[in-house]
Parts: structure tokens; sequence; C-alpha cells
């Protein structure tokens, strides 16, 4: 491999979901950083705007922030080992435990951060090479919920069914559980502008965020009551005569159920439950449906909940009431979090998926893939365990006991952390590919060090479906190689030697066979065009097909064409305050850090701009605990503890306290998360549990 | 409807493969809370229904069950089958208070033409039928319900008066002070009140003509609607020997004296309390779900801490609690005549540091907070303003 090369290169951020255009550039600085950043205005979902973690994003490459060796666990501690070691050590621990155990026993777990050819070829690893039921990934803790709820409600699971520019000429957005401010500031821009065009923001959070002091109007519901508040919303759409009863009739089904459902929240009662008085309520609903076309965006606040299916789904029912969805401007969005939250989803890393969206359980689906990779459709396994299931039965006597886990570090960010931190301890044997030691990567018999964004070539889908190119600027340091190279190697070792190919287009190119014909169709894309068209919106099913940025236009991808109102019903959270923890635990992000913090912690600036965890509380709290600002808290749930510093602010609910989960050890928010599970997504609970909260040394 | 969100979570919870619903009335279960609104003809008498886990859930309307044997565990639906059962739950709700007044009812027992109860979505469609013809209406009764009913009929155009017993409006759950102010804003709206006067007798014969008070006076009315509290429905319960007092009597797991009965809603008796409103019936038939379903066995119910909630038009208040003033209680009110379509009258009652009862009229900015602070029962910071006026606002 050559080192230096370059002299620019288009590609994308690494982070969020956004996936903002950047242009690479040689540079020889004085952090060690071997490409420069710079902006790249061309491209239209960033228009050359960048945050500070995208502005940042060359400091991990540099060679002291990440692993450029192998390593492998002897007597204990991890120490540094050929490539040819580490692999083989790899291969006969997985083989291992599918010998003694069956194969269900051998576990793989991906991120939402993987290239889709990452993606697609982990999944076909599972199923081919292993042959195990049990590969699931973190986007579970993302957007499940969302994506369950959309593909429900329209047949498809594209996050935006529009382009995010959209945003911007809508007459009104309601923003639920967001705050792009701070998690994609780059977003923002599209919200000026919508107010810039005369258009209203509403945002709906228990937080006065960045992206609530922006809004017009902001509603602060109690956490976990978003469901309540969307059929509230409905029953005054319904009682102020305000439905689309023309869209109702023309392209939906199951309007009916859903009027029934809403008059079961009416007005009163909901702001019982939501703590929105009804006046604000009345102002919310008479907004959104009177204004000509309207969006409806929800976020991780409304979707991580054992509720969130059904939450996404009434915000659903309430666009449809309105006529807002399947029109230009209007619609309901998911704001996706992760890099390659969208292409992650889609290309059978999920415990039920297989490629282009594909089922599982679906003969036909099983039949087509099958033929693309080349084996029997009867050997390839059934559905297995949702991420937090899976690693809940890590080490247990009918769970995975060997785990292959790329591109995520759930000892930061999974729900009950401390457990699922036990639970990985508890494994015969773990490989861990990253690019950084991470905290999980920490508890690992074998880490192996793999590329980057800026190294390798791979598509990534963004948050509104669009299918984007990152090429390698440059090539990786010694010691360090790709994670499709990881695949081909220990295939081989496990005795398959075709279909792991280590070059991306190729992948690729098995790939857009593979999802031909199915929901996610990527039939159509080639690498030159998603380089000539600033990316391609799936579906695509040929070359000469232009992609599709607004899919439900025409018809929704149902069966019969129309959209399919849900009939849900309010449902309080798994953990209800009470007189040993009285308060409300929410969770989230700042704008320095991405999700773990694995890398953003080892970026010099932004652990300046975001050095540690904290604990946001109300000043009528904050008096009532004897707590001034800085003090220590420790906050204890059913499951845990965690301290870190008090920060009070009179933008959160007295009744509420807030924390960020990016950091480890004793500031790890996750240690007091819930894993209750939503019944359709097995989406967790992060969003709302019982704390009590104590200055650290006054507690028990 | 205590029925209807049981039946319904029962389904969610993955138990509804066997549950069926009897009910006397004609209509499918459906939220009673609304009747106002169809009386306006904001809302469809046809689109209140409430979901009720259907189809899973065998609903029977126009099937009053009329007996219980709890030895066996049968019922019997009126003119049907006996049938069985495993679990029982009693729903049933309760019925309109009539009020000692002469003239009240026919011959036959019916009540005299223009005369209404307001309880079910059958006087209400009678109800409504009716007001397009009336040309006067007088409403008996000044609280909760009457005010609601009052309200929605001026609402239409009819000019309405209220003969109230009490003191002052809604004085349950309002004191005078916020009475007093009710009965402005309804001014406003073209309803007088009668506060302190009690129903005689009516005049007229077939159709009431007026109103006679105590007083000898008399209001012309060609229609009368009734508001007089309701009953809870024990009947069915008292005779199947199971314990009644007021309502029929439940635990804390909502169970009645008979083994596998349970009662929710209107017609049971909590730790000695009917609440007789939809909030609690609907945490109770939660509960309920909860501990039938297995889904969380060892849930109990309480109590709940009531609020009672006027939305219409221009017209708002909530109430909760103790609202009186009263020995170790201390009060903090703010009465200001400019705010809103009519003033408004905010009031908080606080036991050393706890809120025990507070009053909202007019202006319900802090309604959310004010409510759960309620039924949070905790400490209040020394000074609890913040629940009376929006924060940061002059």
């Amino acid at each position: 491999m050559t080192t230096t090369t370059i002299t620019a290169v288009d590609t994308h951020c690494p982070y969020c979901a956004l996936q903002c255009g950047m242009r690479l550039v040689p540079a020889d600085g004085p952090d060690g950083a071997p490409v420069q950043v710079l902006e790249r205005p061309g491209f239209p979902v960033n228009r050359g705007a960048l945050c500070g973690k995208g502005r940042t994003a060359a400091g991990p490459l540099a060679p002291g922030a990440r692993l450029t060796a192998p390593l492998v666990r002897d007597a204990g501690t991890l120490r540094e080992a050929s490539w040819e070691e580490a692999l083989d050590r790899v291969a006969a621990g997985l083989a291992d435990a599918g010998r003694r155990h069956g194969r269900d026993a051998v576990g793989v777990f991906g991120g939402g951060g993987l290239t889709n050819e990452k993606a697609y070829l982990l999944g076909k690893f599972a199923r081919v090479v292993l042959r195990t039921a049990n590969i699931d990934y973190n986007g579970r803790f993302c957007m499940s919920s969302a994506a369950a709820a959309l593909k429900a409600a329209f047949g498809l699971d594209r996050g935006l069914p529009f382009p995010l520019a959209d945003v911007a000429r809508a007459e009104c957005v309601l923003l639920v559980g967001g705050n792009p401010a701070e998690t994609m500031p780059p977003a923002v821009r599209h919200l000026r502008e919508l107010r810039e065009n005369g258009g209203r923001l509403i945002v709906v959070d228990p937080r006065r965020t960045r992206t609530a002091e922006l809004a017009d109007l902001h509603v602060r519901p109690v956490p976990g009551t978003d469901l309540a508040l969307a059929l509230g919303l409905l029953h005054l759409v319904i009682a102020d005569g305000l439905l689309d009863e023309a869209f109702i009739a023309a392209r939906t089904t199951g309007f009916e159920q859903v009027r029934a459902a809403a008059m079961a929240h009416w007005p009163e009662r909901v702001e019982r439950l939501t703590g929105v008085p009804v006046p604000v309520l009345r102002e919310v609903a008479g907004r959104f449906a009177r204004a000509s076309t309207g969006i409806v965006l929800t976020a991780r606040g409304a979707e991580q909940h054992s509720k969130g299916t059904d939450t996404v789904a009434a915000w659903i029912d309430l666009c449809l009431a309105t006529g807002k969805a399947g029109r230009p401007g209007s619609g309901l969005g998911c704001l996706t979090g992760q890099g390659n939250g969208q292409g992650g989803r889609e290309h059978g890393q999920k415990s039920d998926q297989l490629p282009g969206y594909r089922s599982l359980t679906d003969p036909a689906a099983r039949a087509h893939v099958a033929a693309v990779w080349g084996v029997d459709p009867d050997t390839l396994p059934g559905p297995g365990r949702s991420a937090y299931e899976l690693l809940d039965g890590l080490g247990q006597p009918d769970g995975v006991r060997a785990l292959l886990l790329m591109g995520s570090n759930p000892v930061v960010s999974a729900p009950h952390a401390a457990h699922v931190t036990a639970r990985l301890k508890e494994l015969d044997f773990l490989a861990v590919s990253d690019v950084v030691l991470s905290e999980t990567a920490e508890l690992a018999d074998v880490v192996l060090p793999v590329a980057q964004w800026a190294e390798e070539t791979g598509t990534v889908t963004n948050l509104e479906g669009r299918v984007l190119l990152r090429e390698a600027a440059l090539a990786p340091p010694e010691g360090v190689r790709t994670d499709l190279y990881v695949l081909r190697e220990l295939a081989a070792r496990l005795g398959v030697r075709r279909g792991f190919s280590e070059d991306p287009r190729e992948v690729f190119e098995e790939l857009r066979a593979a999802s031909a014909g199915g929901p996610a169709d990527y039939a159509g894309i080639t690498y030159e065009r998603v380089r000539a068209e600033d990316g391609v919106f799936w579906p695509c099913p040929a070359e000469d097909h232009p992609g599709t940025p607004r899919p439900f236009l025409d018809r929704f991808a149902t069966p019969d064409g129309r959209a399919r109102f849900a009939a849900v019903s309010h449902r309080p959270a798994a953990e209800q305050p009470d007189a040993d923890y009285p308060l409300w635990l929410t969770t989230g992000r700042v704008l320095a850090q991405y999700q773990s913090g694995a890398q953003t912690r080892r970026v010099p600036e932004l652990a300046r701009a975001a050095p540690g965890p904290f604990v946001e509380l109300h000043p009528r709290l904050a008096e009532r605990l004897g707590v001034v600002d800085g003090d220590r808290l420790t906050l204890t749930t059913r499951r845990g503890r965690a301290t870190a510093p008090a920060r009070i602010t009179a933008g959160i609910r007295p009744d509420t306290v807030f924390m960020p989960f990016h950091w480890p050890g004793l500031g790890r928010a996750n240690s007091l998360t819930h894993p209750a599970l939503d019944p359709v997504s097995r989406m967790p609970e992060f969003k709302v549990c019982a704390v009590r909260v104590e200055r650290a040394g006054d507690d028990r | 409807m205590a029925a209807a969100r049981l039946a319904q979570q029962l389904v969610e919870r993955g138990r509804g493969d066997d549950v069926t619903l009897y009910g006397a009335e004609p209509h499918r279960p459906y939220n009673r809370t609304l009747l106002a609104d169809v009386l306006t003809g904001r809302l469809d008498a046809a689109a209140v229904g409430l979901p009720c886990g259907a189809p899973q859930t065998a609903v029977r309307t126009g099937c009053e069950v009329v007996a219980v044997d709890v030895r066996s565990r049968t019922l019997t639906p009126a003119g049907g089958e006996e049938s069985g059962y495993d679990e029982l739950v009693l729903a049933t709700g309760a019925n309109p208070v009539l009020p000692p007044v002469r003239g009240l009812r026919t011959a036959d027992g019916g009540l005299k033409a223009g005369v209404h109860a307001f309880r079910s979505l059958a006087d209400c469609a009678r109800l409504a039928e009716d007001a397009t013809r009336a040309t006067r209406a007088v409403v008996i009764g000044g609280g909760v319900l009457g005010v609601s009913a009052a309200r929605a009929l001026a609402a239409v155009g009819l000019p309405t008066e209220i003969v109230h017993q009490g003191p002052y409006l809604i004085e349950r759950h309002l004191d005078e002070g916020a009475g007093d102010a009710l009965r402005g804003a309804l001014e406003e709206l073209g309803v007088h009140t009668y506060p302190g006067n009690r129903a005689r007798a009516l005049d007229g014969d077939p159709r009431v003509t007026g109103v006679r008070l105590a007083t000898g006076y008399l209001l012309d009315a060609d229609l009368v609607v009734l508001a007089c509290g309701a009953r809870p429905r024990t009947g069915l319960a008292r005779a199947a020997g199971i314990a009644v007092r007021n309502g029929v009597v439940v635990d804390d797991r909502l169970a009645a004296s008979a083994p596998h009965v349970f009662a929710i809603g209107d017609c049971a008796e909590h730790a000695g309390i009917t609440y007789g409103l939809a909030g609690p019936a609907w945490d109770q038939a939660d509960v309920l779900a909860a501990r039938l379903c297995g889904t969380a066995p060892k849930t109990v119910y309480r109590g709940s801490r009531p609020l009672v909630r006027l939305t219409a038009g221009p017209l708002e208040y909530a109430a909760f609690g103790e609202t009186g003033e009263t020995d170790g209680t201390d009060v903090l009110r703010i009465a200001d005549a400019t705010r809103g379509p009519y003033g408004s009258y905010k009031k908080l009652v606080l036991r050393g540091d706890r809120l025990v009862g507070g009053i909202l009229l007019g202006d319900l900015a802090t309604v959310g907070d004010l409510t759960h602070a309620y039924e949070r029962d905790e400490a209040l910071p020394g000074d609890p303003l913040h629940l009376l006026t929006t924060e940061g606002a002059a």
C-alpha cells in the first residue's frame, strides 16, 4: 500500500445521518492528522456547513489516536500480535463455540456506522459462514421504532420520504423529540429557512433545547407521553372539523378505528397525562391542521420508549388525518441518528432482515437472496434475537457464547450498561473490530484495528434515503486493515473461500443484485451515478431510473397503495416515579460528542468543548435538594448509579433530570437506563425511567 | 367507559381472546365526557365511540345483565341464556339523580315532555332534537354537568338559565370567588344563574312550560335539563349479595366482596370514594387490566387525585382537592378581571409545604404543572407562585 497520494477528494462526514459533504486535502498539521477537512458548498444537504465534529473529523486519523496493531489477550492482558495470529484466534474462537454449543451460540453485533458494503457482507457472513440466527446491531437502539411504524403505515421505511431541503418549504413543521441544533447542527439551516419563508416551527421536547429556542412554539410534555399528545391533537383535529376527509377517503385505510382511539384521548385527559394545557394543544392542532403543507419529524425523544412504535404511529395518524403525507411539502419523517443508520438497516445486519429490506421470513425473499449467494435457501437461518436480548443472553446457557462485534460500543451505549458489561465478560470469546480501543474493545479477546472513513471507499445512505459515496482519500496506516478484509479472511478460515471480496465495489455490485426487486432497491445505483448526481435516492431499480426522492406522491408502498392508520393507545412508561425514585430521568446528546464518544472523546477540541457528563436540573429542584451549580450529584435507579456535576437550568421540567450518555465509567448515563423493550421494534426505553437524585456523598 | 378501556387494555396486553362486554345501552361504548360536544354539534354522535378491543372483544349492546350468581359464576342477560364467567367485572356506571320536583313525570312514570336527563347518548339525541324547537331552557343543577349542559345549550342559541340549590356554582369543587367568577363568565355567554334557589315544581301539561322555584318565582321554559348528579348503579350487585355502600365496595385490588368479582368506574367505591369521573375510571381499568393479564399482577389501586375540568369555547376551569379555606391551610389567590375574555381567578390551597387543592379559572397556562404538583404530593418550594403564573411572564 502507498501512504501518500491525493490532491483533493470529495467525501462525507464520518458521524451523523446527515452525511454532510466535505472535501479532504492533504495536511501535515501539528495534531498529526494526515488530511484537512474543507467545505464542499455544492452538496445540497449541508451546502458547505459543518459542525465542530465534522470540522475536526480528521483527528482520529492521526496515528497516535488509534489502534495500529491487532491485540490479543494473553494471561489476562492485551498484547500486540500479527494479523495472522489475531485472525486465527478469532476464527478458532467462533468455530469452537459453534462446535460446542451450536451455531446460534455464535453471534454477530454490527453498527449503524458501517458502510452499506460492510453491513451487507456482515449479514452474509453471519448467515452463510456462521449460519447463525443471532445477528443484530446497534441501529436497534437508534431508529427501529420509527422504522417499524413507517413500514406498517407506508409499506416502506424510508426515514425521510423527501429531501431534507423540503422542510424549509413546508408551512408548519412539528419536531417531536429531536434536537438537531446539537445532534446534527447543519440541518438547522433548513429550520431557519423554514421560518424565513414564513413557516412555523413547533418543537415538542421536555427540555428547552437549543432547537426549542428556535421554535415559534415549544411544547413541553412529561417524558414518555408523546403518544398521548399526538392522539390528543388528533382528537382536536376531529372535534374542530379539521380532518382532510377527501385525503382519508382516497389514500388511506383504517380511519374509523383511529377515530375511536382519538375519542379515548380527549383533551382534558391528555392534558392530565402530558401536562400540556388544553389551550396549547388547541393551538398546535390548529396550526398544523390548518397549514396547507405540514411535516412531522420524529427523533429519539419520541422513539426510544417501550411504546416507541405506537408513538410514531400516532404522529403518522395525525399526518394522515390532516392530509399531510404523500404530497409535496408534507409527510412524516424520522431524523435517523447514525451515519449509515438508514443503509445499515436495509442490508441484512438486522436480526429479521435480508438485503434490500427483505424479510427473512418471506420464502420468496429467502430464495432470491440465497440465489445471489449461491446457497440453498433452506440453509439460511431464521430471525434471531434483537440487540438487547442478544446482549442480555451473552454467556448464558441458551445464549451467544462467542461474539464478533463490529463498529459498536455497547459498554457505553446499551441500556442497563453495567449488566451488559457483565454479560460481555461472561462470553467464552469476544472479538471486536474497531478503529480505537473502545470500552468494549478493552474487554475483548482479540481486537482488530480497522480502517476509517477517509481510508476506504464505500457507500452510505443518509437520513433522506440518498445513497452517497465516501471515497478513500488516503491509505490506512501500516498495521490497519479494512472490515471487508477481516470478513474475507475469517470466511476463508471458516471454510468459505468465495463470495467475500475485499473490494468495496465488488461487494456493492453484489449488493445491487441482492437488493434488486426488494423494497430498498439499489439495482440501478452505481458508484459513477452517485458521484455524478450528488447521491441517488432509493428505490432505484434500473440504471436509467432517476431514483426516488419522494416515494409516496402517487401511491404508498402498501399492496393497495393506501397508507394505513394504526389504532394505538397511550400506556405509561415501564417505570413510574415513586417515593424511592421520585423523578424522571431522560438521556440524550450534546453538540461536541457523538454516540458512545469512542471517536469524539479522542479529539482534543471536542473533549475541551464537552469534557464530561453532567446532570441538568431545574432551579426549584436544585433548591429542594440543596444543590448549587457544579455540585457532584449521584443518580440512582433500580439498575445502577452514576455521578456527575449539576448543571442548573430553567430549561427543564422541575420533575425531570437530563444526562447525556457519551461517557464511560462513573458518569455513564446508561448505568441508569431501563431495558424495557418495545414489543414490536424491540427498542429499549432509553428516554425515560424513575431516578433518585442526591448530592454525591449524601447518598445511602 | 371504564369497561371499554379495560377491554381495550386486555386485548392490547394479549389477554383479550375471551372477553364479552354487556351493555344496557343500544350504543357500543362511547365517551360520556364528550356529550356536551355532541349536543353543540361539535362532534357527531356516531363519532364518539371508544375502542374496546373489538373484534377480539365480543360486544353485546342492548343487553343488560339482570342477574348474577356469584357461587355458580353465572350471569343472566335480559331475555337471554344464562352464561358462565371466570372473572366478572362490574362497570355498570351511574344513573342520573332525579330531583324531588313536582310535575316532573307524566302519569305513566316517564319524564314530562320537554324534560331531559343528560347522561347518555340517547338523552343527548332527544335533547338536541328538542332544543331545535325550544325557545327557553332551564337547567336544574349548577354542578359540573349542569354548567356544561347550560353552556352547550347557550352555544346552540337557546336562552338558558341555571337553577342551583347551592350557594354558588359547582360548590363541591370551587370556592365562592371562583363560583361567582364562573357565574359572570356564563352571563357573558347568555346563561343566567339563580344560585341558592330550589326548583319546586314544573308547570305545563303535557309539555313543560315553566319551572316554579321555592321562592315562588316562575321561570318560563319549554326545555328543562336535569343535572342533579348521579348515583352508582348497584342494583345488580346488591341483588347478587355483593357488598354495596354508596357504590360496589372494592379493595386495592379492585376486588368486590365476592370471589372473582371486580368493580371499576362510576359504580365502584374504593376507600369510601365513588369518583364519578372519567380519569379515575381509566386509572382503575388500567390497574385491573394489568392484574387480570398477569403482566403486573401485584399492581394495586391506591386511589386517584381527580381533577374537574371544563374546556368549552371560552369557558375554562380546572379544580381539584380541597378548595375551601379550613384551619391549617394557607391560601394563595390571584384574581385578575382584565385577563382573558372574562377575567381569571386562581387559587392554591396549601397545608404545610403540600399542595392540597387548587382552582384555575379563565387562565389555565399553569394547569399542567399545577396538577402534576398535586398528583405527586411533593414538598413545594417556599414560594409556589410559579404554579399560578407562567414563568418569565410579567
